[in-house]
């Protein structure tokens, strides 16, 4: 399967696909902005998609905030063992060189700055890196923080893989958040079907679009013409 | 008496546990979860409880089990609402429980205080959340936190792998999660174990949880759980 980059750009440079990406897609997008070697926290949800298109030899460490490092698979048949799950509660395996650990250690991994990337889903990015994915606000909604505010202040790099618009079409990158924030300026890039973002204290930059028009995808989200880091 | 005591029975391992205590209850999710402790502390019968664990009961069993039984006061947890948590759900709705949500490396790292005799720390995880109101806000050295206090157990349960008969504790895979953080945040920490060895049986260099931390043991033969898929 073929993906996204419609050329080989120079570094920096929008690139486009004739398409708008399906999650999967998207997640090899994300596979191939990974470092090669990095320690890396993979959010519940879309974000596991991402680690099936991690080349064999990119030797990318898993870190679970349930305490393990170096991560395998999901577990099928005889190989699931009801001690042994990710931090979605899914049954997982573990590759050699994997290590256990409690969960203050786990937590201060990322807090302390040693985990690389982690990647997390969203119902609100802002354009100054603001995040919003723990809480829809709703009066009625009980509400369940788990790991996503650690995670969100913890990795070097936060990465955000959403789709861009809510199915009623309303954006998800925004200029403020209205939902509940999950953590402050912590967002770094937005990978959306749509397109990828740079995000952060200078406004929002378009890295690449898919099957939309840079100046349309402008458009639709109200980034100005004149300075396409505003919003 | 401060040595590990061996017992023989969960009922005898949760004697004494009075109304009104806080008890930490290991596992994430179904891993660790001690389930014959808390199935023996339904029979044992103290209620006014405080239950602080990363979750709030899964389906119909262990702490699901002892918040139907109407035992639990106040839950302290991270991530409270899944899929299966209807027993918890419905007790919040109708206003019969209460929670505190903390991030989880919060509810890991605020045990670990109260272990380590941590009066207090300073934590950057949910600056300019909902969940940073009412907390004291510093900034140093360029960087904003919240004051974070320790939570202290009056009792914990958790599961481990094995003891050994000192009561040194070795864990299973992501089954370790809260246990080894919990053993120390609690005046009586009581131990479910698969299996109950000599002192030397050990690896003393692998031992996770010294038995310094350690009140109560008791060997349980079944495994009270499974996952999707297994078995």
């Amino acid at each position: 399967m073929t993906t996204t980059s419609s050329g080989q750009a120079h570094a920096g440079a929008p690139r486009s696909a004739d398409h708008r990406l399906s999650m999967d897609e998207l997640a090899a997008v994300i596979a191939r902005d990974i470092p090669a070697g990095a320690f890396v926290n993979l959010g519940i949800g879309q974000p596991t998609k991402i680690a099936d298109h991690l080349p064999a030899d990119s030797g990318v460490v898993l870190h679970t905030e349930n305490g393990m490092l170096n991560m395998g698979p999901k577990a099928e048949g005889d190989a699931v063992d009801p001690d042994l799950t990710n931090a979605g509660k899914v049954p997982v395996t573990e590759l050699p060189g994997a290590a256990y650990f409690h969960h203050a250690d786990s937590f201060a991994m990322m807090r302390g700055g040693h985990l690389d990337v982690c990647v997390l889903g969203a119902y609100q990015v802002a354009v100054n890196g603001d995040l919003a994915n723990w809480h829809t606000g709703k009066p009625d909604a009980i509400p369940a923080v788990g790991g996503a505010m650690d995670l969100a202040i913890g990795a070097k790099d936060v990465y955000v893989m959403m789709t861009l618009f809510t199915r009623s079409g309303e954006p998800k990158l925004v200029p403020r958040c209205t939902y509940p924030l999950t953590g402050v300026g912590c967002v770094s890039r937005v990978y959306t079907d749509c397109g990828v973002f740079d995000v952060g204290p200078d406004g929002v930059r378009i890295r690449q679009t898919f099957g939309i028009g840079a100046h349309e995808l402008a458009e639709r989200l109200g980034i100005s013409g004149d300075s396409p880091g505003r919003m | 008496m401060s040595r590990a005591e061996i017992v023989e029975s969960a009922d005898a391992a949760v004697a004494g546990i009075e109304d009104g205590s806080t008890v930490l209850v290991g596992g994430f999710g179904l891993a660790g979860m001690p389930f014959d402790l808390i199935e023996a502390l339904i029979r044992q019968g103290a209620k006014d409880l405080t239950i602080v664990s990363n979750n709030a009961g899964n389906g119909d069993v262990g702490l699901a089990a002892l918040l139907a039984a109407g035992r639990v006061r106040k839950v302290l947890c991270s991530f409270p609402r899944q899929a299966d948590s209807w027993v918890f759900d419905g007790l919040y709705r109708e206003g019969k429980i209460e929670l505190e949500v903390v991030p989880q490396g919060n509810l890991a790292e605020r045990m670990r205080a109260a272990g380590a005799g941590i009066g207090a720390f300073y934590c950057p995880t949910a600056v300019g959340t909902p969940l940073a109101e009412g907390k004291e806000v510093r900034e140093i050295d360029g960087r904003t936190y919240l004051l974070e206090y320790p939570i202290k157990g009056d009792y914990a349960l958790i599961g481990a792998h094995v003891a050994d008969a000192m009561g040194n504790l070795v864990y299973r895979k992501t089954a370790r999660n809260f246990g080894p953080v919990m053993a120390t945040a609690a005046t009586t920490t009581i131990v479910q174990v698969d299996e109950v060895v000599e002192p030397g049986k050990l690896d003393p260099e692998a031992i996770v949880t010294p038995s310094i931390y350690v009140d109560r043991v008791v060997p349980v033969k079944t495994r009270h759980y499974t996952v999707q898929g297994a078995r």
